[in-house]
C-alpha cells in the first residue's frame, strides 16, 4: 500500500512508525506522574501478621504491584477514603487488578487484630491485605519508609486517635520501591503509573 | 414505604420549628449519608448544610437514637501527616453552605444502638444555637461508597 502513496507521504509514515516503535521499546524515557523514588527507599520487606492471622512476609507479594499505606480501623474518615480511592483505581484497572495488591498496614496494632483487619479491608476491595503485628514490628516497617505515627492518650471511654502519614508507597513486581503518592487522592496518576509498572517486563 | 412514613413522623415530632412557623426552615440538610464500617467500628456521617436565611446559624451538637455518641470532627493534613480535630460547633454562613465530606468535616458515630445495614436510613438530630432542631435522615452506605 505504501508504494502507491506519493513518496513524501510514504517517508513520513515510515518516520512516524519508526518513532512510535522506538518509544514503545523504551527509546524515550518512561514518564511517571507520581514521585519517582527508585533507588531511594528499601525494597519491600517486613515480618508482620496478615489479616488471616498467619505470619506474613513480603515474599507473599512477589510478582504483584503493591500499593501500601498506613492507617487504623478506628479512623472513620481518612483511612476509609484512602481505601475507597485505591479500590476505585482497582476498578478502573479491570482485569489488570489481579496483578495488584492494596496493603493496609495498621499503626494501631493494639486494637487492630487480624480478625478486625480482615473484615475491614475486605469491605473495600477483594485484593486488599491487612498487616498488623507487635508494636516493634510496626515501628520497624514505618521507620524503613520514614512514616510517622503518633498514638493519642485515650479519653474517658478508652477511645483514641492515631495520627499518621498519608503517603501511598508503590512497589513493582520485584518488590522495589518505585513511587510515592502524597495521598490516595490522585487516582488518575496512581492508575497511570500502576499500569506502567504492570506492563514493565522486569 | 414504612420507613419513609416513620421518617416523616419522626421529622414532624422532633422539629416543631419546621411546622410551627409559617416560614421555611432556616437551614436545610442534603446529601446526608453514613459510611458504614464493619462490626462496631466508628462510622462517618456526611452532609451538605445550606443556610437559607439572612443570619448565620451555628450547629452545636448532633445526636441520634441509632448511635450512643455523635461527635463533630475535621480531618486535617499537614506536612504529610493526617489527624482529626475535634470540632465544637460549625457556623453555616447566611445564604451559604457548609459541606461535611470525606477528608474534611465529618460526624464520628459510635456506640451503635443496633446493627445497621446499607440501604437503611438513620435519623440524626442537628441542634442549632438559635434556630430549631433539624431532623435528618442519613442514608446508610457501604464502606467503599463515594457519596449518597
Amino acid at each position: 500500500m505504501l508504494f502507491r502513496l506519493p513518496r513524501f507521504l510514504a517517508h513520513g509514515t515510515l518516520l512516524a512508525l519508526t518513532m512510535l516503535a522506538l518509544a514503545a521499546c523504551g527509546g524515550s524515557k518512561t514518564e511517571w506522574q507520581l514521585n519517582d523514588v527508585t533507588g531511594h527507599l528499601p525494597d519491600l520487606h517486613f515480618d508482620m501478621t496478615g489479616d488471616n492471622g498467619q505470619p506474613m512476609t513480603a515474599d507473599a507479594l512477589k510478582g504483584k504491584v503493591v500499593m501500601m499505606f498506613f492507617g487504623y480501623t478506628h479512623c472513620p474518615d481518612v483511612c476509609p477514603l484512602s481505601l475507597t480511592h485505591l479500590h476505585t483505581v482497582m476498578q478502573r484497572l479491570g482485569k489488570l487488578a489481579d496483578q495488584v495488591r492494596i496493603v493496609f498496614v495498621s499503626v494501631d496494632p493494639k486494637r487492630d487484630t487480624p480478625e478486625m483487619l480482615h473484615g475491614y479491608v475486605r469491605a473495600f476491595d477483594k485484593h486488599a491485605v491487612g498487616l498488623t503485628g507487635s508494636v516493634k514490628q510496626v515501628r520497624k516497617l514505618t521507620k524503613a519508609y520514614r512514616v510517622v505515627f503518633n498514638t493519642d492518650p485515650p479519653d474517658n471511654h478508652g477511645n483514641y486517635e492515631v495520627s499518621h502519614s498519608s503517603a501511598v508507597f508503590i512497589f513493582d513486581r520485584q518488590g522495589r520501591a518505585r513511587l510515592i503518592s502524597g495521598s490516595a487522592d490522585n487516582m488518575p496518576a496512581i492508575e497511570h503509573d500502576v499500569k506502567q509498572l504492570i506492563e514493565e517486563s522486569s | 414505604m414504612k420507613r419513609i412514613v416513620l421518617l416523616l413522623l419522626a421529622t414532624m415530632l422532633v422539629s416543631p420549628a419546621l411546622w410551627a412557623s409559617s416560614a421555611a426552615p432556616a437551614v436545610r440538610a442534603e446529601h446526608a449519608w453514613i459510611r458504614l464500617l464493619p462490626g462496631d467500628l466508628p462510622a462517618a456521617g456526611y452532609m451538605v448544610l445550606e443556610n437559607l436565611s439572612d443570619k448565620p446559624h451555628r450547629l452545636v451538637s448532633v445526636s441520634s437514637a441509632d448511635f450512643g455518641s455523635v461527635m463533630m470532627h475535621k480531618s486535617v493534613r499537614s506536612s504529610g501527616v493526617q489527624h482529626m480535630e475535634h470540632v465544637d460547633n460549625v457556623v453555616v454562613p447566611a445564604h451559604g453552605k457548609i459541606e461535611f465530606k470525606p477528608g474534611g468535616y465529618h460526624l464520628m458515630l459510635m456506640q451503635r444502638a443496633q446493627p445497621l445495614k446499607p440501604g437503611q436510613v438513620a435519623v440524626l438530630i442537628l441542634k442549632f444555637a438559635d434556630t430549631g432542631d433539624l431532623s435528618v435522615g442519613f442514608k446508610i452506605r457501604p464502606a467503599n461508597a463515594s457519596s449518597d
